[in-house]
């Protein structure tokens, strides 16, 4: 199965890889997948507080090169855009945008429930926040400590 | 400079030999008779060819001529084999003995026996992927007609105790099938001396051409009956009707003739660009492991898992070169290798594997340079792996209740 040159791109030359202080209140944080699947996706968020927008954000997968495309490619769109504008990011605009394949359909759907993931995991702090007046570790899947 | 892309990939198939080519030009342009012909000089030279090759074949695996029935292809010779005894033999039981790695040729044979009544045992391999004798003596019953084992596996290459297993088929008097696909011209073979009563073996993974494959059918002690599948003309003992591919099978016949004169050296050959490359790659790359038995295996095959790098995505990084993967994402199902989940191979790491083939063409250059590529990959990818990074950080991911999608 050829693969599309944006994939390909992405797969060499992968946007934002790394991580945040998942502690780090302005951080959101969604791991999504599982290693027994052959997909695991960690998507990391940096909110500005102030204006609500996405200044930054950071990405790790294990996957295959559809999924590592399709998670770098979310960390591009996700800069500059609102939580809500984020939210409304769609999986097919994913597959449309890297050519994908039917069999690669799962990839963009996993990067889309990283995004969500991360998205929730950053409100819910806010959340929290507002309601008890401090930071929290909480998170929207098991978290990577330390990471 | 070495050439790309570099092929590794021979479990899958091999490259014709230039010398089989050459032996099959004929029989396409000049000799084009037809085997079955009996009464014209082209018809002749074609029946010809076709019986030099039938004792050529039965040559490597200590045969006679008569006893080589041509077909399509290896999973041809198994569907014959294992549906053919089973019809033939059903007053006598309903019950087949094969184990849970065998090729898909194999079973899903099985399977189809299965829903037309017959009981199949899957035996369980161990951790190295073998069955062993003591396992086959235990599942039969007096329903036992046939037992099928395969040489050596296609994903992991480990060999299966075939001598033992056909000794043990004897005393009991079942019929014993190996599908020998991938050991043929790697392992010496003797079908006398393993008890061998049927044996499939396939023209295009020994350097010979795609579309033929041969059965071995025992003539004597006991001599093997078998329902055909494919009725017509009557040819091959009226076991596999159709017109004979002749220049396949003259290509067939050369491919074992050099497999046969060759094997000493080409098992030293491959054997040591295996293990050039596996210690290259393991010794570099912490928690890389071998899948298959550590020597009891073919000489060529080398079968690894890089924890933490998905297997896909390593091919992808690792495009100039030809291997396979056990992951799940080469294929629609979202299944991983059911071989290497049979020896227990957990499924993360059955994601992570990747199968290099060595073979008669590759070259101690294509060798290192490939060492140097996957090691670069995988650690560039391990770098990018959420799960290498939890790992790194001293967090359990076996721990961790990942939600399965």
């Amino acid at each position: 199965m050829p693969y599309s040159d944006k994939v390909l791109d992405h797969y060499n030359n992968p946007r934002n890889v790394g991580s945040f202080d998942a502690k780090d209140p302005t951080v959101g944080t969604g791991l999504v997948g599982a290693p027994e699947c052959g997909d695991v996706m960690k998507l990391q968020i940096k909110v500005n507080p102030d204006t609500g927008v996405i200044e930054d954000a950071r990405f790790k997968t294990f996957g295959c090169g559809s999924a590592i495309a399709s998670s770098s490619l979310a960390t591009e769109w996700l800069k500059g855009k609102t939580v809500d504008e984020a939210l409304a990011i769609k999986n097919t605009e994913i597959v449309e945008e890297l050519a994908l394949p039917p069999v690669k359909v799962h990839c963009s759907v996993l990067a889309e429930d990283a995004i969500k993931a991360a998205l929730k995991n950053y409100q819910e702090k806010q959340d929290v926040d507002e309601t008890i007046g401090e930071t929290t570790e909480k998170i929207a899947k098991p978290e990577p400590a330390g990471v | 400079m070495t050439q790309m892309p570099i092929y590794m990939d021979n479990n899958a198939t091999t490259r014709t030999d230039p010398r089989v080519v050459e032996a099959m030009l004929p029989y396409f342009t000049e000799k084009y008779g037809n085997a079955a012909s009996r009464n014209h000089p082209f018809g002749w030279a074609a029946e010809e060819a076709g019986e030099a090759a039938r004792g050529q074949i039965a040559g490597i695996i200590g045969a006679s001529a008569k006893e080589v029935i041509f077909t399509s292809g290896a999973t041809e010779s198994s569907n014959l084999a294992i549906k053919g005894v089973a019809a033939m033999y059903k007053k006598k039981g309903n019950h087949v003995v094969t184990q849970a790695t065998e090729h898909k040729a194999t079973l899903d044979t099985c399977k189809r026996l299965e829903r037309d009544g017959f009981q199949v045992t899957y035996l369980p391999v161990d951790k190295f992927g073998q069955v062993h004798a003591e396992q086959i003596r235990e599942a039969l019953t007096d329903k036992t007609i046939l037992v099928s084992i395969m040489a050596a596996n296609n994903e992991i290459g480990s060999l299966q105790p075939i001598r033992d297993i056909g000794k043990l088929c004897k005393e009991k008097g079942v019929l014993f099938h190996t599908d020998a696909v991938q050991a043929v011209g790697k392992v010496p073979l003797d079908v006398e001396d393993m008890g061998v009563d049927l044996l499939s073996l396939s023209g295009h993974k020994i350097y010979g051409p795609k579309g033929l494959g041969a059965l071995y059918v025992r003539k004597k002690d006991p001599r093997v009956r078998l329902e055909p599948q494919i009725d017509g003309g009557g040819h091959e003992r009226g076991m596999r009707s159709g017109t004979l591919p002749v220049p396949l099978i003259v290509g067939l016949g050369v491919a074992c003739e050099i497999a046969k004169n060759e094997m000493a050296t080409e098992v030293a050959h491959t054997y040591k660009l295996r293990e050039r490359l596996r210690e290259g790659i393991m010794s570099k790359l912490p928690e890389s492991y071998l899948n298959g038995h550590p020597t009891e295996r073919l000489p060529g095959n080398a079968n690894i898992s890089f924890a933490y790098v998905e297997g896909e995505g390593l091919m992808m990084g690792i495009k100039d070169v030809a291997v396979s993967s056990g992951s799940a994402c080469t294929s629609a199902s979202l299944e991983p290798s059911y071989v290497l989940r049979a020896l227990g191979v957990g499924d993360e790491l059955a994601h992570s594997s990747i199968r290099f083939g060595l073979g008669r063409f590759n070259t101690e250059a294509e060798v290192d340079f490939v060492i140097e590529l996957v090691v670069r990959e995988v650690n560039r990818l391990r770098e990018m792996s959420p799960l290498y990074e939890m790992v790194q950080a001293g967090i359990d991911i076996k721990k961790i209740e990942w939600a399965s999608h």
